[in-house]
């Protein structure tokens, strides 16, 4: 009777308790990793400081495709402060690595530290140059002569393709490094029956993730016991580091890879690069500290790019605007190398992929090559293919619109995967699970009183102006797990994460994870997961994350994974340890387990004073011996690894308003709101920075970014007068709309969401852009859209206008 | 290799005399010479901000100085504002705000949010980002740092009131 009503009291107690305390998970945390940052104590890899370092420079093909028939080097190394100067000549120790994968009709190439007999682009990395200080590094540069035989210049993705071009890779045999085809119904048949066909070639032009450090690697050796440690400003040091093991056949016991503080990485820093590869080497060469930092050139002309895609889309829809049919034909230029370990499967193939979104569309066929060009690797970044995706389903969705007289929120409710229709199976065979599409964009529309925002351009275009309003929809998949993989065919496990938590003796609380931060402030919400089911304050957790060897296995973070993942492994591992601290505290305690609470670092008897601190606990297991028998004393510790299986998904609606000035042709952001929903929140403050930053690199996207490369393969812009990037200025107010549909197939409920601000802002700014200049009857099929091409697509619309004129005359 | 030349510099109050190389970027010098590595470098051409300091009371980039250039100057660094346990007023306005996230860009926006601060009364957030748009920032699309400053500079008049009245 007392121990039934005790049980009921605690258990009452323990709901009002969870009721009335405030939530870790879910509540705005500041973020432990301020203070740090703020005072200027962070330890990005160029900060620290290795006795007797060197520095490495490296002399850079200047050439987009040419043999190399000799290399030069002995001016270089009697120069002052050299200490080794290295060409592939002297890796031939280190092996090629190959980003394999189980795709047909897949080619993967050779990934070495300097280009062997053959360069393919501008910028692939050809001598090595190891210095005193980089100043003297980079004096020797000039020293040495290489001589080229140049090759014919592959740069158009369309004529690599053709077999007649000129082949890159001689062993793949083709420039078309993969091709994929996804088809469900009959596209064709439906099309060429449909009412209404809207089509267009559209273009996403080549980015760069262009994160504000550039990549820097500092390896530290030593020679007795034959141990390298790579510090690395990379999102993967799980990834670098089997993959460095295979290089250069060392165990992962003694080659540890740590990521300190990395500053931003947007998918730049996800692939393994040659320069790692290079500074690993060199180190182990010379049994020195070895450093290698880039600078914004080298980042711009060598980091991994993104999107560069072309895209011939058709959608048809029947006369009441339900769609019927969505076709399309990509070409991805994925540059000169398949990325290890995403291969060049990743970026184009997700385009296809994810083209028919949020809509019930029952007919697809969606065909993809990727297409080895003269240029940088294209590579993960934030979004990754579903920024064009999107780009291109949004704006067919608008464009039938205005076809059919339509509201174009109107048409996308209407051809939405409604609330009760999930699971959907849409076109290219992804299942969508609960989604809140029409959430979302309800919710965006009420944010912006949708009507009355149209009323006012209304308004507006009466007066002359031009203003414009832009919606775009998507989803996204994340927190992807074992049974699928982030690249198609990818023969490595992205589904896993592992989490190992230890009390200590002193009673404080370690958690380490395998993934790793770049900004997005993982020590903080990770902690929150682990401090709610762990019962502990979030200030007295260290979390230990990005380096190789805080657990067996890890990749990193990347593809919106790690909240879901490594929050998921958290969950799991904290609640074990609460467990065993419970068993030891209702045997010190001598109470029952029901009636103790574990909150704020200590257990206390539910109803009195007396409590044990995490310390005095940790104590009595570990030191007191005598205390707890030994054959109940169990170490306060957990590792747990968490697989979502299939994952999850995430889903916003974006809202853009612009004004376009009719004489500049200066497009203005007035406005931009983002419902979205990655399901449950851990620290909302966080969440909203993301969508902020994501959008912001979508506005970029849309209307400043691009890479260009000439017919001669140089690149024309690399600097940041030339790369524009948005500054204060250019990123408007970002309302940020949460509709928290926890997600019923993960742990927690969470959905991740660190990319989806960058999927749904370009094709909302160029659905904006495209409203604001209907009325002179263009359309917006080229991303990003300057002042200039604006410009050209008005004055040329305008040359058709007077020519067709002249001809009625 | 040219002759160092030795310079005399102030920095965050502290004196150093220094032989420089000639060549040697003020960057580099902080972060290399002396070890003051919240300075960072995010392009080398003057672009990004992420660089910025005060010398004389100016912002400037330390990519695009000399070292040589600056004997005899006075130069702030980040390292001179507050400390982890007790944070500058305009830190912990970046702090309370999530103006940060990566880290990288923000030793330049501290500095230059100081200079904005001591020189301009930033009546609308219009001035503050235009004040702003020198400096890069990859991660929070601006917005939260503008919250920031608007935050520090609200606090800032509220003390320069307070003084006023009594």
């Amino acid at each position: 009777m007392t121990e039934t009503m005790s049980k009921s009291a605690a258990l009452s107690r323990e709901a009002e308790d969870l009721a009335t305390r405030p939530k870790i998970v879910g509540a705005s945390v500041k973020r432990t990793e301020d203070p740090r940052l703020l005072t200027g104590n962070g330890a990005f890899v160029d900060d620290r400081k290795a006795p007797g370092v060197l520095h490495v420079a490296f002399r850079r093909s200047d050439h987009p495709h040419a043999l190399i028939k000799s290399i030069d080097c002995d001016a270089a190394r009697k120069a002052d402060g050299v200490v080794a100067v290295f060409t592939a000549d002297d890796m031939s120790d280190v092996n090629a690595v190959f980003a394999t994968s189980r795709m047909k009709n897949y080619h993967a190439t050779p990934i070495t530290a300097l280009a062997t007999a053959k360069v393919r682009y501008v910028g692939e990395p050809v001598v090595g140059v190891i210095a005193r200080s980089r100043y003297l590094a980079e004096d020797a540069l000039e020293l040495i002569d290489i001589a080229y035989e140049p090759l014919a210049v592959v740069i158009d993705p369309e004529q690599a393709a053709a077999p007649s071009a000129a082949l890159l890779h001689d062993d793949a045999g083709t420039n078309v490094l993969c091709s994929r085809e996804f088809r469900t119904g009959d596209a064709d048949a439906a099309i060429a029956s449909a009412a209404v066909r809207v089509s267009g070639r559209f273009r996403f032009h080549r980015k760069t993730p262009t994160a504000m450090e550039n990549r820097t690697y500092l390896a530290e050796y030593e020679p007795g016991r034959d141990e390298l440690t790579l510090f690395t400003s990379s999102q993967v040091p799980g990834i670098i580091r089997d993959a460095l093991s295979d290089a250069l056949d060392m165990p992962g016991s003694r080659l540890r890879v740590v990521a300190p503080d990395v500053g931003g990485g947007f998918g730049g820093k996800a692939s393994l690069y040659p320069e790692e590869i290079f500074v690993a080497f060199a180190a182990r060469r010379l049994g020195r500290a070895v450093k290698w930092t880039s600078d914004r050139m080298e980042d711009l002309a060598a980091t991994s790019q993104a999107f560069d895609e072309i895209i011939d889309a058709e959608l048809a829809l029947d006369a009441s605007g339900h769609a019927v049919a969505l076709r399309a034909e990509v070409i991805g230029d994925v540059g000169a190398y398949s990325i290890y370990p995403w291969t060049a499967v990743l970026e184009p193939v997700q385009v296809v992929s994810f083209l028919p979104g949020p809509y019930k569309i029952a007919n697809y066929l969606g065909r993809v090559r990727g297409v080895a060009t003269s240029k940088p690797p294209t590579g993960p970044y934030r979004g990754v293919g579903r920024p064009t995706s999107t780009f291109v389903t949004e704006r067919l969705m608008d464009m039938a619109a205005q076809r059919l007289g339509m509201d174009p929120v109107a048409l996308r409710l209407r051809n939405m995967i409604q609330p009760d229709e999930f699971p959907h199976r849409i076109g290219s065979g992804i299942i969508w699970d609960q989604c809140a599409f029409t959430e979302c964009l309800n919710a965006a529309c009420e944010t912006v009183d949708y009507r009355g925002l149209r009323a006012r351009q209304a308004a507006a275009r009466a007066a002359g102006r031009w203003f414009g309003i832009g919606v775009a929809c998507y989803a996204e998949l994340t927190g992807i797990g074992s049974r699928i993989s982030v690249a198609p065919g990818m023969p490595i496990n992205t589904g896993t994460e592992t989490a190992k938590i230890a009390i200590d003796s002193t009673g404080a609380v370690t958690a380490a994870f395998g993934v790793t931060a770049m900004g997005q402030g993982l020590e903080t919400t990770l902690a929150q997961v682990v401090a709610e089911h762990l019962g502990s304050r979030v200030k007295d957790i260290r979390v230990i994350q990005g380096d190789s060897a805080a657990v067996p296995n890890a990749t990193g973070s990347y593809a919106s994974r790690s909240a879901v993942l490594a929050g998921g492994a958290a969950t799991l591992a904290a609640k074990e340890v609460k467990e065993k601290i419970i068993r030891a505290a209702s045997h010190l305690l001598e109470t029952a387990p029901e009636d103790l609470v574990v909150a704020d670092g200590k257990v206390t008897v539910v109803g009195t004073d007396r409590a044990l601190t995490f310390r005095q606990l940790a104590r009595a297991v570990y030191l007191e011996m005598g205390r707890i028998p030994a054959d109940k004393r169990e170490e306060l510790t957990s590792t747990k690894t968490y697989d979502p299986v299939f994952g999850t998904s995430a889903t916003a609606a974006h809202l853009a308003v612009v004004e376009i000035d009719p004489e500049t042709y200066q497009i203005k952001l007035e406005r931009f709101v983002v419902a979205e929903d990655c399901g449950r929140l851990i620290n909302p403050m966080i969440v909203d920075g993301q969508v902020h930053g994501g959008v912001a690199q979508g506005i970029g996207a849309a209307l400043y970014e691009e890479v260009v490369y000439n017919d001669e393969g140089q690149n024309v812009t690399a600097s940041l007068v030339d790369y524009i990037i948005p500054t204060a200025t250019e990123v408007p107010p970002i309302d940020v709309v949460h509709i928290e549909a926890e997600s019923v197939t993960t742990l927690n409920g969470f959905r991740g969401m660190g990319e989806g601000g960058t999927i749904g802002a370009p094709a909302a700014v160029a659905n904006a852009v495209a409203d604001a200049v209907a009325p002179l009857g263009i359309d917006i099929l080229e991303l990003p859209i300057s002042p200039e091409r604006l410009f050209r697509l008005i004055d040329n619309r305008k040359i058709h206008e007077d020519s067709s004129h002249g001809h009625e005359t | 290799m040219i002759e160092p030349v030795t310079i005399r510099i102030t920095i965050n109050g502290d004196d150093y005399e220094r032989p420089v190389e000639p060549r040697m970027l003020l960057s580099d010098f902080l972060r290399n010479d002396l070890g003051l590595t919240g300075t960072h470098v995010g392009c080398e051409h003057g672009v990004c901000g992420a660089c910025t300091v005060l010398v004389n009371g100016d912002s400037v980039r330390s990519c695009l100085l000399l070292a040589v250039q600056l004997d005899g100057a006075k130069v702030e660094t980040v390292e001179g504002l507050g400390a982890t346990h007790a944070l500058h007023p305009v830190q912990k306005a970046f702090h309370d705000c999530h103006a940060l996230q990566c880290g990288f860009c923000t030793p330049g926006m501290l500095m230059t949010t100081i200079d904005l601060l001591r020189k301009s009364p930033l009546a609308d957030d219009e001035d503050i980002r235009e004040g702003l748009s020198g400096n890069l920032c990859r991660c929070t699309g601006y917005q939260n740092i503008v919250r920031a400053v608007r935050q520090a500079a609200d606090e800032l008049n509220a003390l320069k009131t307070d003084e006023a009245v009594s």
